[in-house]
């Protein structure tokens, strides 16, 4: 067991000389359509941190899962230490010395440590003799890899940091050599996070070989030695980290989509059709998440909100379309002031010609237990026959013809709504909200989760829609999508609009400072403000832009 | 992780729930056999009381009836998310307002007053379904609890009201003054010699109605659309413009008239006055209907059937088989509800591993 620090290369080096702690060997999986995991190859090194990054839903959980045993591969060869192995479940993997500490802890809240610690490594019906030796071996734990907890305190009055180190201890106890870390830093403040790698640090010294998964560039960048890039699904490239820069991974992670332009027109930006005063919006817990937005969207114009997800937009699509009622202002459509308070706000709205694409179509948009047709109609039933009844051949046939235009698969009415893809029920909801000629569209993050070609038609239609003379308003997290689509793009940031840009001369870097929070009138401001709660993704989009970012305690 | 495999649809409706029965019959049996009795001769009795003869028949009918309007009333709430345990008080509670028109029309043809007694009764039940509708709309008080709370309350305020208000002076037992005959519920007998002594009435047609009626609002009115968006998603309903509050408080009201539908049967049709505790636990058999019956009208009658026959048969059986006590007749009819209702799914992945080649074969031409 290697004791003393090493520099990268000699680790890898070492490693090299050993067979690798794991290697997976074309590894395939699907979820019903959805082809989760396409011929992964990863040879992960003993004795090395190995990183693994990607977009939402590129695969990288599903990957790991199947190494941990939660899922088991529709084919491929995994290899532990060199032998090959079919791991049928997470008891099995532990045998194998595979531990996993998951995004979400799989914690007893009202247990103690070492209550959680052992739960399920108990080694006789009596408590007694499992608790004491467990004492012992976690003082040894914790003077080897400094991760002092009190043995004796209940999870629930731990803070997240220390939860995440009795997950840690978990699995060492347990005898894991290779510990898989699920979005590790997605719950901890700055400083737990370097705490955390301080700790991975020793780890690895002590010769365990640790899995980083995330997709925060900057901790691959501090803490790994190599590190592998997942693109929906596929092992892109895996690069020794030391040799590669956060925009090479950024490049490999986005793909071809960095260079996505969308072929458009100028915009003839006619009278103003939706206008937002002075819009307040509180959530939940009473902290106001929208302070006083005002802006206007004028008919034949697309004006995209760009901003760091987690700045208001939700809670600005919501409150404008009707969704949430602690809200002061006014939306006003087409000259027509109209309440959106109440919970049928959203039928006021409609009515006066607002159609919404939700942000998230499985939560708002659809109902995933109604068959197709009846989500081609849903929020505009009443549209549908005379009197009390619901005229299910009309909404049929009118569904049918949506099919048919925009190519939903499979052409059916008839199928229950779960049943179609991603991308083919965001198709369902356009088609919806599109085809009933609005004056206002509003449109939240119209591509995630969709694949390339119906992204390419998505744009299109929305195109088209403008070409109309209809407004929109774009929220996407996706900043080249934003600017992309975009006539003029508003920059939120704590729930202001703090800028203004034009998509066709503002740079990257401009925007990202915008969407950080460096403006004119508020001084400068460094990426530490970022509210906590910012994803990942889009962290890391304002990490990649030249602001003096607080660097991880090497 | 792993996702329920879709069944054939007729294994889903009709095998499921048969194989069910029919396996609660096979433990009810052992019990039978236990207590030194012979299970096969048990079957006839209870078969033969529920089906054989025309008064047992009558009888059957007239049960299914209270189990079709009360199975129905938590069927239709469960279609908006809504679990409605109050059939029991909500049927009480339209017991008065049956009572109170037909006391009001009495002398007056049946033509004019079962008419009256229907919209009382469910004008009565609606009012007292809608009180747990309002706080859960717009208090956020679990329907559950306040529904069964309700029936707490209405067997409190109707033991009251019959006892103290209604009940007439020269009367011993606790009940309301009697209907005359002319006014009462027609009962089928006067029309087919074969129900002879049965209480088996025109409320029976009132619940077939009921269930095309149930049937149609569900799946072919835009109430309906919105009432199922609400109960899979509330979320959606909501973008969806609906107001969840109106539909839930609208959903219960019709709940609690359809459970009102219970005293048209038996305080217009049979008892001809309000008696106290008549509704003698059918709503609560009501849950255990919509349950077995998937909440689909159609399910909804055939598990009515069920346990009307096995009411009737069960009570035939305890007559004609000594050895067999009322208690063991209950206890076959929890089987029944344990089998169908609680452990309805026990028999699914056994049925999912012979059915899941052939759905992925028929996948294809869907």
């Amino acid at each position: 067991m290697a004791t003393i620090a090493q520099t990268p290369e000699q680790r890898l080096a070492t490693a090299a000389a050993l067979p690798a702690a794991i290697e997976l060997d074309g590894i395939n999986k699907h979820f019903g359509p959805v082809h989760a995991n396409r011929d992964i190859h990863l040879t992960v090194r003993r004795g090395t941190v190995h990183g693994i990054v990607g977009e939402n839903g590129a695969g990288k959980s599903t990957l790991m899962s199947i190494l941990y045993g939660f899922y088991t591969a529709d084919s491929g060869t995994i290899r532990v230490d060199g032998k090959a192995v079919t791991i049928t479940d997470s008891r099995h993997a532990l045998a194998l010395g595979i531990g996993m500490v998951h995004q979400h802890f799989m914690l007893v809240d009202n247990f103690t440590v070492i209550e959680n610690i052992v739960l399920g490594a108990e080694d006789s019906a009596l408590l007694g003799r499992t608790l004491s030796k467990a004492r012992a071996q976690l003082k040894q734990l914790a003077t080897d890899y400094g991760l002092e907890v009190d043995p004796d305190a209940l999870i629930e009055d731990l803070s997240v940091g220390q939860q995440q180190r009795v997950e840690i201890l978990k699995a060492l106890y347990r005898g894991a050599d290779i510990l898989i870390l699920d979005e590790p830093t997605g719950v901890l403040t700055p400083a737990e996070a370097d705490h955390l790698f301080r700790i991975l640090r020793k780890l690895r010294d002590e010769g365990k070989t640790i899995i980083l998964i995330t997709h925060k560039l900057r901790e691959i960048m501090a803490i790994t030695d190599e590190v592998s890039v997942m693109r929906q699904g596929a092992m892109v490239k895996t690069l020794i980290t030391e040799q590669t820069s956060p925009g090479e991974l950024a490049e490999l992670m986005v793909g071809r989509r960095v260079l996505l332009r969308v072929e458009k027109g100028p915009a003839n930006p006619g009278k103003v059709m939706l206008a937002v005063e002075n819009l307040v919006v509180v959530d939940d817990l009473k902290v106001p998440r929208v302070k006083n937005v005002s802006f206007q969207v004028r008919a034949g114009e697309i004006v995209g909100i760009a901003g760091v997800a987690g700045n208001g937009q939700s809670e600005l699509l919501e409150a404008i379309s009707g969704m949430r009622d602690q809200s002061l202002g006014q939306v006003i459509i087409n000259g027509q002031p109209v309440s959106a308070f109440g919970d049928d706000g959203a039928a006021r709205l409609r009515e006066a010609g607002l159609a919404h694409v939700p942000e998230d179509r499985l939560r708002m948009g659809l109902v995933t237990n109604f068959l197709e047709w009846e989500n081609s109609i849903l929020g505009y039933q009443n549209d549908y026959g005379q009197g009390l009844g619901l005229d299910v051949a009309k909404a049929k046939a009118e569904a049918r013809e949506r099919i048919a235009q925009y190519d939903i698969r499979p052409a059916n009415t008839d199928l229950k709504s779960a049943n179609f893809s991603g991308g083919n029920q965001q198709k369902i909801v356009l088609a919806r909200e599109m085809e009933r000629n609005p004056d206002v569209l509003i449109v939240g993050q119209p591509t995630r989760g969709v694949d390339i070609g119906a992204i390419e038609f998505i744009h299109n239609q929305i195109i088209k829609m403008r070409d109309a003379g209809k407004a929109i308003l774009l929220v996407s997290v996706e900043l080249d999508e934003i600017r992309a689509l975009s006539d003029r793009i508003l920059v939120l940031f704590d729930g202001q609009i703090v800028g203004e840009a034009d998509p066709a001369t503002a740079d990257e870097g401009e925007l990202g400072l915008l969407m950080a929070g460096v403006h004119d009138n508020a001084g400068s401001t460094d990426a530490a403000r970022l509210p906590e709660h910012v994803t990942p993704v889009e962290k890391t989009l304002t990490e990649m832009s030249p602001l003096p970012n607080k660097d991880v305690q090497q | 992780m792993s996702a329920r495999v879709p069944l054939p649809r007729w294994v889903d409706v009709a095998l499921l729930p048969l194989l069910n029965v029919v396996l609660a019959f096979l433990i009810g049996g052992i019990v039978v056999v236990m207590v030194g009795q012979n299970p096969l001769e048990a079957v006839g009795i209870m078969l033969y009381g529920a089906f054989g003869y025309g008064s047992g028949f009558g009888y059957t009918l007239y049960y299914t009836t209270d189990f079709i309007f009360a199975g129905l009333a938590v069927s239709l709430a469960y279609h908006a998310g809504l679990f409605n345990i109050g059939p029991e008080g909500q049927a009480y509670v339209a017991g008065l307002g049956v009572i109170l028109v037909a006391l009001a029309l009495n002398g007056q043809p049946w033509f004019l007053t079962v008419p009256a007694m229907v919209l009382a009764g469910g004008l009565f039940g609606a009012a007292w379904a809608f009180i747990p509708g309002y706080l859960q709309a717009k208090r956020g008080s679990h329907i559950v609890i306040t529904t069964i709370l309700f029936n707490f309350i209405a067997v409190s305020m109707m033991g009251y009201i019959i006892s103290k208000i209604l009940k007439p002076a020269n009367v011993g037992s606790d009940e309301s003054a009697p209907i005359d005959a002319i006014s009462r519920v027609p009962q089928l007998r006067l029309f087919w010699e074969l129900f002879k002594n049965s209480p088996v009435n025109i409320s029976f047609f009132l619940a077939l109605i009921a269930l095309a009626a149930v049937y149609w609002l569900i799946w072919h009115t835009k109430f309906g659309f919105a009432m199922r968006a609400l109960g899979h998603n509330p979320t959606a309903a909501r973008y969806a413009g609906i107001s969840n509050a109106k539909v839930i408080m609208i959903t219960m009201a019709l709940a609690g008239a359809l459970a009102g539908m219970v005293a048209v049967n038996n305080v217009g049709g049979v008892q001809g006055r309000l008696i106290l505790n008549f509704v003698s636990g059918a709503g609560f058999v009501g849950v255990a209907v919509a349950f077995m019956g998937k909440g689909h009208p159609i399910g909804v009658a055939l598990s009515a059937l069920l346990f009307g026959a096995l009411y009737q048969g069960g009570q035939e059986l305890a007559f004609s088989m000594p050895g067999i006590t009322r208690e063991m007749i209950v206890t076959i009819q929890a089987l029944v509800i344990l089998f169908t209702g609680a452990m309805g799914d026990m028999l699914r992945p056994p049925l999912e591993r012979i059915f899941r080649p052939r759905v992925s074969a028929s996948a294809g031409d869907v």
